[in-house]
C-alpha cells in the first residue's frame, strides 16, 4: 500500500487541535475559571493602573501619572517597598532554609514521632488567626507575657511596647512571620526527602562522603532538586505578600509606617479610598517584584549541585 | 533472614540471626555521627518548643477562667481550667441577629461547592496536561506555574469589578467560582497523575474506552490522595477567607466572620475571643492530621521539573 504523499506532511495546526478536541473540553471549565479570575485581572491590573478610576464613574486614561505619583512622589509607598524588600529578603531565604533544614532533620525519625513533628512545625501557618496569640505575648504593658518575662529576670525595667516603638516592630514582625512561614514548601521537601533513593547513600558512602553535611551538599539536595525550586516559588512568593500579620500587630498606619508593607499600601488605596487605578499601579510594581524574583531563584536554584 | 557473625570460644563463627535480633537490630545509618545527632536534636528541640509555645498558649487561654486570663504576673498554664469561654461563646452566637445555623449553613454550603467544584474540574484539566500531546500545552501549564509566582492581593482590584461585573457580588458564588480556579490544586494534581504509568492509560484504550471513561474509572480512582489534599489546601484558603471584601449582607456570612465578629467585641468578650481562636486554628489543624500522610504523598510529586 502506498500512502498519499500529503498525508506524510505536516498536518495543519487547525486538524491537530480538532483531533485533540476532547483534550480541549476537559481543560475548558478549569481553564475558563483560571482565565477569567487569575489571568485577565493581571492584564486588566496593568490597564486600570493606567487611569483614574474610583468605581463610580468610568475609568479616566491618565497615562504614566500613577506611575509617577507612586515612584516619586509618594514618601508612604518608599517606606513600604523598603520594608517588604527587607521582609523579603529576610525571611524569604531564613524561611525556606529553616524549612529544608526542620524538613531534613524530621526525615530522621520514623513513624508516629514523625507525623507529630510535622504537625507542631506545619500547624502555625495553617492556624488562621492564632497569631492573635502574639498580641498577648507581646502586650505593651507588664501584663504581656514577653515583658513579664524579661522583667521577672532582670533583663529591662520597664515593659517595652512593642508594638508601638517603631525600631521593634520590624523585627518582631519578621519572628512572627518566619513562626508561620512553614507551610507547602515545607510539607514538599518532607515529601521529597522521602522518595531519594536510599541506593544513592550507599554508593556516595563508597565513593567517600564522610558525614552527613557533606551527604546533603553532594547527594541529598541535587536529588531533591525539583522540590528545592518548588519550595522557593511557594517561599518566595508568601514573603513578598506579608500584610495580615502587619495589619493585625502592628496596626494601620502603624507607628511611623514601620509596619507598612507594599500590600498594605495596596489595601489602604483599594479597598479604604477606592482609588482603583492607583492600587492597580501598587498592585503591577508587587506582581513584577514577585515574578522577577521568582524567575530570577529559579535560575539559581537550577544550578545546585553541579 | 541475615547471617551474622558472632564471638564464641572457637572464634567467631557465621550463624542465623534469631527473631529478636531481627526485630531489635540497630539499623546502621550511613555518616551519623553522635555528637552530630546530639547537636541536630537539641536545636529541634528548641525550634520545637519556640513553634508550639504560641499554640499551648492558645489552648490554655481558651481553657482559663477569666481572672486568671487577666492575672499578673501572667502563667503560661492554666490552674484551675473551665469550659465557660466556650460555653458563653456558645450563649452569643445563640443571640445573633442572624440565627447561628444560618451561618454554618452559609459555611457548609460555600465550602461544599468551593472544594468539590475545585477538585473535579482541576482534575478534568490535569489529566489531558499529564497524559495527552496537543498544541499548547506547554504553554497552558506555564500559565499555572506564574499564577503560583504572584498573590491574590495582586489581582484583588480587577478582581472586584469582573465579580461585580458579572453580577455575582454579595452572593456566594462571588467566593466559590473563583476559588475553582485555584492553581496550586490543578499544579499539584498534574504532577501527581503524571506517574501514573501510561501502560495504563494505553490497555483502557485497547479496550476501547473513551477519554472521559478512562479519565473517570481508571485515572480517578487512582489519584485519591490527590483530591484529598486538593480539598483540604482549598478548604485552608477558604477557611482563611472571611469574604468582607464580595459579602455583605450579614445573613451571607460565613461561619468564621460571625466569630470574628463576636470575638471583636471588646475587653468584656476577651475569654470568648480566646475561644474563637482556639476553634477557628483547631478545625483546619484537625483536618490536616486526619489527612497527613495523603498530603505528604501527593507532595512528593510537588517538584518543578523544568
Amino acid at each position: 500500500m502506498v500512502t498519499p504523499k500529503k498525508a506524510q506532511d505536516k498536518p495543519s495546526l487547525g486538524s491537530v487541535m480538532a483531533k485533540n478536541k476532547i483534550s480541549y473540553l476537559m481543560m475548558a471549565p478549569y481553564f475558563l475559571v483560571f482565565a477569567t479570575f487569575t489571568m485577565l485581572p493581571v492584564v486588566a491590573s496593568m490597564f486600570i493602573s493606567l487611569t483614574y478610576f474610583n468605581m463610580l464613574e468610568m475609568p479616566q486614561w491618565i497615562g504614566w501619572s500613577n506611575y509617577l505619583k507612586l515612584l516619586l512622589e509618594d514618601d508612604i509607598f518608599m517606606i513600604s517597598l523598603k520594608n517588604t524588600l527587607l521582609f523579603a529578603v529576610i525571611t524569604g531565604p531564613i524561611s525556606y532554609i529553616l524549612c529544608l533544614l526542620f524538613a531534613w532533620i524530621i526525615n530522621e525519625f520514623k513513624g508516629k514521632m514523625r507525623a507529630f513533628l510535622t504537625l507542631i512545625f506545619y500547624a502555625p501557618s495553617i492556624s488562621g488567626q492564632a497569631f492573635f496569640v502574639w498580641n498577648i505575648i507581646l502586650t505593651g504593658d507588664r501584663y504581656g507575657y514577653l515583658n513579664a518575662f524579661l522583667m521577672d529576670n532582670d533583663f529591662i525595667q520597664e515593659p517595652i511596647l512593642w508594638m508601638k516603638t517603631a525600631k521593634y516592630i520590624m523585627p518582631v514582625l519578621i519572628v512572627v512571620q518566619l513562626w508561620l512561614s512553614l507551610g507547602t514548601g515545607f510539607l514538599a521537601f518532607i515529601a521529597g526527602l522521602q522518595t531519594i533513593d536510599k541506593s544513592l547513600y550507599e554508593a556516595a558512602a563508597i565513593d567517600g562522603i564522610k558525614n552527613r553535611w557533606q551527604e546533603l551538599w553532594y547527594v541529598t539536595l541535587p536529588a531533591m532538586k525539583p522540590q528545592l525550586m518548588f519550595g522557593a516559588v511557594m517561599q518566595i512568593t508568601a514573603s513578598f505578600a506579608i500584610a495580615d500579620i502587619s495589619l493585625q500587630l502592628a496596626g494601620n498606619p502603624s507607628v511611623g509606617y514601620a509596619g507598612a508593607t507594599v500590600v498594605t499600601h495596596l489595601q489602604d488605596y483599594g479597598t479604604i479610598r477606592f482609588e482603583m487605578g492607583y492600587s492597580s499601579a501598587i498592585a503591577t510594581v508587587l506582581f513584577l517584584m514577585m515574578v522577577g524574583t521568582n524567575k530570577l531563584v529559579q535560575r539559581l536554584l537550577r544550578k545546585v549541585g553541579d | 533472614m541475615r547471617l551474622i557473625k558472632v564471638k564464641s570460644s572457637d572464634g567467631p563463627i557465621v550463624v542465623k540471626e534469631t527473631f529478636f535480633q531481627r526485630h531489635f537490630r540497630k539499623e546502621k545509618k550511613l555518616n551519623r555521627s553522635r555528637a552530630g545527632n546530639t547537636l541536630l536534636f537539641v536545636f529541634m528541640a528548641l525550634c520545637g518548643v519556640f513553634m508550639a509555645m504560641p499554640l499551648v498558649m492558645m489552648v490554655n487561654n481558651a481553657i482559663k477562667p477569666l481572672d486568671e486570663i487577666f492575672q499578673f504576673p501572667p502563667r503560661i498554664f492554666v490552674r484551675n481550667p473551665t469550659f465557660e469561654n466556650f460555653t458563653d461563646l456558645f450563649v452569643s452566637m445563640s443571640e445573633t441577629w442572624v440565627p447561628f445555623s444560618r451561618y454554618v449553613f452559609n459555611t457548609v454550603f460555600i465550602m461544599g461547592f468551593s472544594v468539590t467544584g475545585h477538585v473535579l474540574i482541576a482534575s478534568m484539566a490535569a489529566y489531558p496536561l499529564a497524559k495527552h500531546k496537543f498544541p499548547g500545552k506547554k504553554l497552558l501549564f506555564t500559565l499555572v506555574i506564574l499564577s503560583l509566582m504572584f498573590t491574590w492581593q495582586v489581582t484583588q482590584v480587577p478582581n472586584y469589578v469582573i465579580v461585580s461585573y458579572l453580577g455575582i457580588n454579595n452572593t456566594y458564588w462571588a467566593l466559590i467560582i473563583p476559588a475553582w480556579g485555584y492553581g496550586l490544586g490543578l499544579y499539584l494534581m498534574k504532577q501527581f497523575m503524571e506517574q501514573i504509568p501510561d501502560s495504563l492509560v494505553e490497555s483502557a484504550r485497547i479496550d476501547g474506552a473513551g477519554e472521559v471513561r478512562t479519565f473517570w474509572t481508571i485515572i480517578m480512582p487512582n489519584v485519591k490522595p490527590a483530591w484529598l489534599t486538593l480539598a483540604i489546601f482549598q478548604f485552608q484558603t477558604m477557611w482563611a477567607n472571611t469574604g468582607y471584601t464580595f459579602i455583605r449582607s450579614e445573613e451571607l456570612k460565613p461561619l468564621q466572620a460571625a466569630m470574628n465578629q463576636i470575638a471583636a467585641g471588646g475587653a468584656q468578650r476577651t475569654g470568648q475571643a480566646m475561644a474563637v481562636i482556639f476553634i477557628l486554628a483547631a478545625i483546619p489543624i484537625t483536618f490536616f492530621l486526619i489527612c497527613q500522610s495523603s498530603i505528604l504523598e501527593t507532595m512528593t510529586t510537588s517538584g518543578m521539573k523544568e
